[in-house]
């Protein structure tokens, strides 16, 4: 197909065919870094600006290799050396960062929406690295490449996520595209973190771990985001390890061929068993090197122009 | 409604790729060190096709990759991002004489494209090029070393290769 979207925003507003385009574009992108050439010039002499107003650093050590692994131009923009402090506004940093000539604008922001309000408002292409509690949606494209690398095809997958469903981008970014792409999608964690109203989105809530990772082909762990709660919605972290963590015996319960996904950074011995966390059914560190993959993939496809995909 | 013209049938696109690889043959005389790449989409089943011929004429296998060259185009910000073709090269092109493989040459910019992006697996010893048609306009100073057909085009005119024939389309 032909890709014609400008920016990457969310997952929401993709097509199933569109995201599949993006994971195959990811699988090429994934074979260069596997040649003795990791470099590539498809982005040489564009700059890439990384706005990342919320901490982060996997994200942004990914999205930086990446856009390093294309031959562009790198800023980096870090909240706590900028001039927020100072008091700019988001629309004043990015129309300056514009003024340099940005071609792209990779932002992490604490507010849901912000990728979408510097979208309205700049020239530039504009990807969300995490808005809020919005949306993640690289994380959400690396996490289905990494199944479909596993399990083939994703349609009619029972894909368990499993914690802080609330407070998660990725949790969100994830329902979206594995509802898309035809998997079954089942939430579970403490009530006060997965309200029902979930459901809304395509999706299955339960209580009940064990039941929810029974029939699981893959298990999606996400950590517990203590930044982000304003209360305890739960009584206590020794609590949740208890009832919702996944540990041997639990792990023994599902099928022999489920996988397990983390978003990261994990927890060992919260969510995920130490363990676990290191065994040959853990997708962690794949995710890692597959985010790079698709993050080349999502830059390459939003640089294409407005003409004809065949030139001869 | 375009009109379609045959420039070549079966036949005709059997006895060019033959005579090409006669050619090759001829200007290369050691053999071993002789791999052919073909250039996707177009360019891949020739190479093949061109493979199994050279074979029989040398009576040793000949070693056959396809390389994508989408991320080392110069235009990529001017058209929809293009669909990616694997790129596989099972073998060293240190020291060797790659032989390019395409289906049309035009402008010369996908076989620039190729040129770089060759160069990311290794220093081949030489680099050949071998394309079923040659249609002119070239914008690059790039030449064909091995052509089946040169076929005298329009610029807004199509070439469409199939496995069993080549067709010209008129506008």
């Amino acid at each position: 197909m032909v890709w014609t979207k400008k920016h990457l925003l969310d997952i929401e507003s993709l097509t199933a065919e569109e995201i599949v385009t993006v994971l195959d574009t990811a699988r090429a992108f994934k074979a260069v870094g596997e040649r003795a050439i990791k470099k590539v010039p498809a982005l040489r002499g564009k700059t890439v600006v990384n706005l990342f107003v919320e901490p982060s650093t996997r994200t942004r050590i990914s999205f930086e290799l990446a856009e390093q692994r294309l031959s562009a131009d790198i800023i980096n923009f870090a909240a706590d050396a900028s001039s927020f402090k100072k008091g700019e506004t988001l629309k004043d940093t990015a129309k300056n960062l514009e003024a340099l000539n940005a071609d792209f604008i990779v932002i992490r922001h604490s507010a849901s929406g912000a990728p979408h309000f510097l979208s309205r408002v700049l020239n530039s292409h504009v990807i969300n690295a995490g808005d809020g509690a919005h949306e993640h949606p690289t994380q959400a494209l690396l996490d289905a490449f990494t199944i479909r690398e596993h399990k083939e095809k994703i349609s009619g997958l029972n894909v368990t996520i499993l914690g802080d469903i609330l407070y998660s981008r990725v949790a969100r970014s994830n329902i979206w595209a594995l509802t898309k792409l035809g998997a079954k999608v089942t939430l579970c964690g403490p009530s006060t973190l997965v309200p029902k109203t979930f459901e809304q989105m395509g999706c299955r809530v339960t209580y009940d771990v064990d039941e929810a990772i029974r029939d699981a082909d893959i298990i999606h762990l996400l950590r517990i985001q203590h930044e982000r709660q304003r209360k305890t919605m739960f009584p206590s972290i020794n609590e949740y390890t208890q009832l919702f963590g996944l540990d041997k015996a639990r792990l023994a319960k599902t099928k022999p061929d489920a996988l397990i996904m983390h978003p990261g950074p994990i927890n060992r011995g919260v969510e995920i068993d130490s363990e676990i966390a290191d065994c040959d059914r853990s997708l962690i560190l794949e995710q890692v090197t597959n985010g790079l993959a698709v993050r080349m993939a999502v830059l390459f496809l939003l640089n294409g122009g407005k003409g004809p995909q065949e030139i001869a | 409604m375009p009109e379609s013209v045959t420039i070549l049938d079966a036949n005709a696109i059997q006895r060019a790729l033959t005579r090409i690889a006669h050619e090759i043959a001829e200007r290369n005389e050691n053999s071993a060190e002789v791999v052919l790449v073909g250039i996707p989409a177009g360019g891949v089943p020739l190479a093949e096709r061109l493979g199994k011929i050279l074979s029989e004429i040398w009576k040793q296998p000949v070693p056959v990759g396809s390389l994508d060259v989408s991320m080392h185009r110069d235009d990529l910000d001017r058209r929809a991002a293009p669909k990616i073709y694997p790129t596989e090269i099972p073998f060293d092109v240190n020291g060797k004489t790659v032989v390019l493989v395409d289906d049309v040459l035009f402008s010369g910019r996908t076989i620039r494209a190729a040129l770089d992006a060759l160069n990311d697996f290794g220093r081949p010893k030489k680099i050949q090029l071998a394309v079923l048609i040659d249609r002119g306009h070239r914008e690059l100073p790039i030449k064909a070393d091995f052509v089946g057909k040169n076929v005298p085009t329009a610029p807004d005119e199509k070439i469409i290769v199939r496995e069993n024939e080549v067709i010209l389309e008129r506008k």
